[in-house]
C-alpha cells in the first residue's frame, strides 16, 4: 500500500507543474494591461513603463515563465495591488474562514444525510422514502445561489431570525458567530446532502441484499446492529469515496455561497480580485485553489485504498 | 412442413415483441420520473423556440409607472421587474438564452472532449500521455473557478459563455471517452475491422464511436443541467449573459439587489432554474438506467 501511495504522490508533480502552467497561460491572456489597472487609465506613460518593468512585466514571455516558476516554488505569488498586500498573507488569513464553512456543512451534511439513507434503504418504497428521495433529487438540482437568496428572503428579511450578512466574531459571544455560519453552512450544506443521501441508500441497497446479512438476522442478531452496525460498515465505500469527492464540489460551492452572505473566505476574494482585475490575486488564488484540489484529490485516494478490502490487501481485512 | 412455418414465424413474432420491449425508447417508457423529466425538458424547450408566441408582452419594454408589481396586478402573471418589464416574458425570453447556453456548452465540451479522447485512447503512447495530463490538470480546477477564469478571458456575451462552459467540460468527456476506447479497441470487432482494411478514422468513427456512445449520451444529458446552473452561476456573479438580454441567470442577480422590496424577481426566476435542472436529471438518470443498467445508483 505504502508503494501505491508513493506512486501516487509521485504523479502529483507533473499535475502540479501542468496547473501552474495553465494557471500561467490564462492569467495572461486576460485582456488588458495589469500595469495600466494598477495605476489608472490617466496615469502618464513613464509611470507605466516603471511599473511594468517592476512587476517583470517587459520580459520575454519565457524568461517571464520561468520566473513565474520560480517564485511559485518559493510560495511567492506576488503582491495584491488591491490590497497592497502580499498575496500569500491574504491567502492564509482568507483560508481558514472558507475552510470552517466547508468543514461545517460538510459535517452537516453527513449528520443529517446519511441516516435519511440508511432508513430510506430499510424502508424501501415506504412513504419516507419517496419523501426523502424526491427531497434528495431538488436538492442535487438546487442552484444553491438560489436556495441562499430564499433563505436570506425567509429567515433574514421575514422572520429576522438570522443575520443575512458577513461573519461573526467570538469576540461578540457564541451566538454571533453560531447565527452568522448558520444560513451560509445550510446553504452549501444542501447539494452534498442530497448526494450522500442517495449514495447511502443505494450502497445500504445492496449490502443488505447480501447473504451474509440473512445469516446475521437468522442468527438472532438485533435488526438495529445488523443495520447500523455490519451492513453499514460495508457500505461505506463507495459513500467515503462520494464524500472525497464532495470536498472538492463544496470548496467550489464555497465560491458562490461566500458571494451572496458577504462570507470573507477565498471564493469571495476570487470574485472581487475578477472584478478589480488584480492580476497577482487571481493567480494567487486561483493556483492555491488547484494545487488544494489535487491533495484534497490524494488524500482521498488513500482513504478509499484504506477503506476499500477490495483493493486493500495488505492491510486488515474489511468485514467480519 | 406448414407446421414448422407456422413455428418459425411465432417465434418471430416473440422475438419483434421482445426487442421491442427491450428497445431504449420503450423502457425509458416505463420509467415513470424519466417521462416527468422529458415533460419538462419537452415543455421549457417548446418556451423556448417559441418565446415570441407565448411572451404576453416584449421583454424589454420599459414601464416606468409599473416598477416591481407583484404577480397578478395589472395583467402581468409573474409581475414586473426594477424597470417595469413584464416578468413572465422575460422568463420565457430568459429560456432561450438559458438553454441555448446550456446545450451549446454540452455540445462544444463534448466535441472536443470526445475527440481528445478518442484520440488518446486510440493513439496510446506519448500522445495519450500529454492529452490525458493536460486533461487531469484542467481536473484540478474546481469547475466554477475554471469558467469564471475562462469567462473573464475571453469577456462576457453568449458566443463566449457557451465557449468557456464547454471548455470547462472537456475533461470530462476525454476521460469517459478515452476509457471506453480502451475497454473496445482490442475487441474482436475492431480486429476484424482493421483486417478488411478499414482506415483508422473510419474504426473510430463509424465502429467504435457508436459502441461506446451511450455512457456518452447519459453523462451529456446530466451535463446539461450542470450547465443550465453553470449560465446561471456566472450571469449571477455578473460575468455571464450582460442585461438587457434576460438569461435566468441575470434575472435572478437583479432579483437578489430588491430581495426586500420584490421577492418575487429572485424566487420566480430561481424555481425556473431548479425546474429545468429538475427535468434534465431526472432525464437523465432514467436514461442511464435503460442504457447502462450496471451504473445504476
Amino acid at each position: 500500500m505504502i508503494k501505491t501511495i508513493l506512486q501516487r504522490i509521485l504523479q502529483l508533480i507533473p499535475i502540479l507543474f501542468i496547473v501552474s502552467t495553465i494557471v500561467f497561460v490564462l492569467t495572461r491572456i486576460i485582456p488588458g494591461d495589469p500595469a495600466v489597472t494598477m495605476l489608472g487609465p490617466q496615469a502618464p506613460v513613464e509611470a507605466v513603463e516603471e511599473l511594468r518593468e517592476e512587476l517583470g512585466l517587459n520580459k520575454s514571455i519565457g524568461e517571464q515563465y520561468i520566473l513565474y516558476l520560480k517564485n511559485v516554488l518559493k510560495g511567492d505569488f506576488g503582491k495584491s495591488y488591491a490590497y497592497n498586500e502580499p498575496v500569500t498573507k491574504l491567502i492564509f488569513e482568507r483560508f481558514p474562514n472558507t475552510l470552517i464553512l466547508t468543514a461545517i456543512s460538510l459535517i452537516l451534511a453527513i449528520i443529517i444525510a446519511i441516516p435519511i439513507g440508511i432508513i430510506s434503504a430499510t424502508k424501501q418504497y415506504s412513504i419516507f422514502d419517496y419523501v426523502s428521495m424526491i427531497g434528495a433529487l431538488v436538492g442535487v438540482s438546487m442552484p444553491i445561489f438560489w436556495l441562499g437568496l430564499m433563505l436570506v428572503l425567509v429567515f433574514s428579511v421575514n422572520l429576522s431570525w438570522l443575520p443575512s450578512i458577513g461573519m461573526g466574531s467570538l469576540e461578540n459571544g457564541i451566538w454571533d458567530y453560531v447565527s452568522h455560519l448558520i444560513l451560509p453552512s445550510v446553504c452549501l450544506a444542501t447539494i452534498p446532502a442530497a448526494t450522500f443521501a442517495r449514495i447511502t441508500r443505494s450502497s445500504m441497497l445492496d449490502i443488505i441484499k447480501q447473504d451474509y446479512i440473512k445469516s446475521l438476522r437468522s442468527k438472532g442478531l438485533k435488526e438495529r446492529i445488523v443495520i447500523w452496525k455490519h451492513a453499514l460498515k460495508n457500505a461505506l465505500p463507495p459513500i467515503i469515496t462520494v464524500i472525497g469527492l464532495q470536498i472538492s464540489t463544496s470548496l467550489s460551492g464555497a465560491i458562490l455561497t461566500e458571494t451572496i452572505f458577504g462570507w470573507p473566505g477565498m471564493g469571495r476574494m476570487i470574485v472581487d480580485a475578477i472584478e478589480n482585475r488584480d492580476y497577482a490575486l487571481i493567480q494567487g488564488t486561483v493556483l492555491f485553489i488547484a494545487f488544494l484540489f489535487v491533495f484534497i484529490n490524494l488524500i482521498v485516494d488513500i482513504i478509499y485504498l484504506y477503506v476499500n478490502p477490495k483493493i486493500n490487501y495488505e492491510g486488515k481485512k474489511g468485514g467480519e | 412442413m406448414s407446421n414448422r412455418s407456422l413455428d418459425l414465424k411465432s417465434q418471430e413474432e416473440m422475438l419483434k415483441k421482445e426487442r421491442k420491449a427491450n428497445n431504449a425508447w420503450n423502457k425509458l417508457k416505463r420509467n415513470k420520473t424519466a417521462m416527468i423529466g422529458l415533460v419538462i425538458v419537452v415543455i421549457m424547450t417548446l418556451m423556448a423556440l417559441f418565446s415570441p408566441l407565448i411572451a404576453p408582452s416584449d421583454p424589454n419594454e420599459l414601464s416606468l409607472s409599473e416598477v416591481h408589481l407583484k404577480p397578478g396586478e395589472k395583467g402581468h402573471i409573474f409581475g414586473t421587474d426594477e424597470y417595469g418589464r413584464d416578468l413572465f416574458s422575460r422568463i420565457i425570453y430568459g429560456s432561450r438564452i438559458s438553454i441555448i447556453v446550456a446545450v451549446g456548452g454540452t455540445i462544444v465540451g463534448g466535441i472536443i472532449g470526445i475527440l481528445l479522447g478518442l484520440i488518446a485512447g486510440f493513439k496510446g503512447g506519448i500522445v495519450d500521455s500529454i492529452i490525458m495530463r493536460l486533461m487531469d490538470g484542467m481536473f484540478a480546477f474546481p469547475f466554477v473557478l475554471l469558467s469564471i477564469v475562462l469567462m473573464t478571458v475571453l469577456g462576457s456575451g453568449t458566443k463566449n459563455l457557451i465557449l468557456a462552459i464547454g471548455i470547462a467540460n472537456v475533461p470530462s468527456y476525454a476521460r469517459i471517452v478515452r476509457g471506453q476506447v480502451h475497454v473496445v479497441k482490442n475487441e474482436e470487432y475492431c480486429n476484424a475491422v482493421r483486417a478488411l482494411g478499414a482506415s483508422d478514422n473510419r474504426l473510430l468513427f463509424s465502429h467504435i464511436l457508436p459502441n461506446i456512445i451511450s455512457p456518452i449520451i447519459v453523462y451529456a444529458t446530466l451535463n446539461v443541467a450542470g450547465a443550465i446552473i453553470s449560465e446561471a452561476s456566472l450571469s449571477f456573479l455578473g460575468l455571464g449573459i450582460k442585461p438587457p438580454t434576460a438569461s435566468w441567470g441575470n434575472i435572478l442577480r437583479a432579483g437578489k439587489d430588491c430581495l426586500n422590496t420584490a421577492p418575487h424577481v429572485a424566487t420566480i426566476s430561481g424555481l425556473f432554474i431548479l425546474i429545468t435542472v429538475l427535468g434534465f436529471n431526472l432525464l437523465g438518470d432514467g436514461i442511464r438506467d435503460v442504457l447502462d443498467p450496471k451504473m445504476k445508483r
